[in-house]
């Protein structure tokens, strides 16, 4: 797999998921994404941007256009030094929020992604990958 | 401080949100309209979002209770203009934005809150048949 092109955003201001939003989208064009693709890999990402924002307490995301054999894609990185999450199952079912969402945004993420990692320890942070292929 | 502005059109308020607005401004724009509506004593906000290429759970969150609070302030809701990508994803991300009415555009949503207005006129007029 090759990456051809890398882009960190940091996370530290509300303004700051915009412009996760507005990266995003950039790379997403230079993809050759649909507008559909384009849009739900934003949305997927101003999902996760905010978990990283709020319950992460900030972080950093890393937009990276890969290539694998014939097909590009774009993969996005979340990460935090967060309080982590203790139960992984629970965070991700729809529904679930220990905030004032709705619970949607790691569900939703995932179903609007072709790939979708996430790592957490409590304690020491969390790190969600997406990635959408062409 | 920076805001989402809100014209009064008759006894409507319509909002064209333009730009891609951080959570603060969202939440700012629910809170003006709702002291709008009261202060203006607005029978319906229209909320034309055509210019918006995303709505992530946050936005969508906040039309939901922009429409609500203005249902208890009776006030009517209309959003306008979701772009196809916008309503696709939405409905994948697990948003189905109920409670909330939508139209095609800023005219058929007009045409909506003036028929809100005339279905009442009308029940009025039911009540006074000498007039
Ligand atoms: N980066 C993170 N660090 C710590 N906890 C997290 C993180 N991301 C998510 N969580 C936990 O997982 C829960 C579910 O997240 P999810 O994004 O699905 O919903 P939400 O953010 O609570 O609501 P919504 O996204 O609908 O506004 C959160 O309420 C929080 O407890
Ligand atoms: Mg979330």
């Amino acid at each position: 797999m090759l990456t051809r092109r890398t882009e960190t955003v940091n996370i530290a201001l509300e303004e700051d998921i915009v412009r996760v939003r507005q990266s995003t989208r950039k790379l997403a064009v230079e993809c050759g994404f649909s507008l559909v693709d384009q849009t739900k890999m934003v949305t997927a990402a101003s999902e996760l941007a905010r978990n990283t924002f709020v319950f992460g307490r900030g972080g950093t995301a890393t937009l990276q256009v890969i290539q694998d054999g014939g097909r590009t894609g774009l993969r996005l990185t979340f990460e935090d030094q967060g309080p982590g999450i203790a139960d992984i199952e629970q965070a991700m079912s729809d529904g679930y929020t220990s905030g004032q969402g709705l619970g949607l945004g790691l569900g939703g993420a995932k179903r609007l992604v072709n790939e979708f990692e996430i790592r957490s320890k409590v304690g020491e942070g969390t790190t969600v990958v997406i990635t959408r292929w062409k | 401080m920076e805001r989402i502005p809100i014209l009064k059109m008759g006894p409507f308020l319509l909002v064209t949100i333009q730009v891609d607005m951080h959570d603060r401004l969202a939440q700012t724009l629910q809170d003006d309209l709702a002291e709008r509506v009261v202060k203006d004593g607005s029978r319906g906000v229209l909320i034309d979002i055509s210019s918006l290429e995303v709505v992530d759970s946050f936005i969508g969150r906040m039309l939901a209770r922009i429409a609500s609070i203005s249902r208890i302030l009776d006030a009517e809701t209309v959003v306008v203009g979701m772009q196809p990508a916008v309503a696709i994803t939405l409905v994948e991300l697990g948003m189905s934005l109920e409670g909330v009415k939508t139209a095609l555009n800023v005219e058929k949503g007009m045409e909506i809150l003036q028929r809100s207005l005339g279905v009442e006129t009308g029940g009025d007029e039911n009540a006074h048949p000498e007039n």
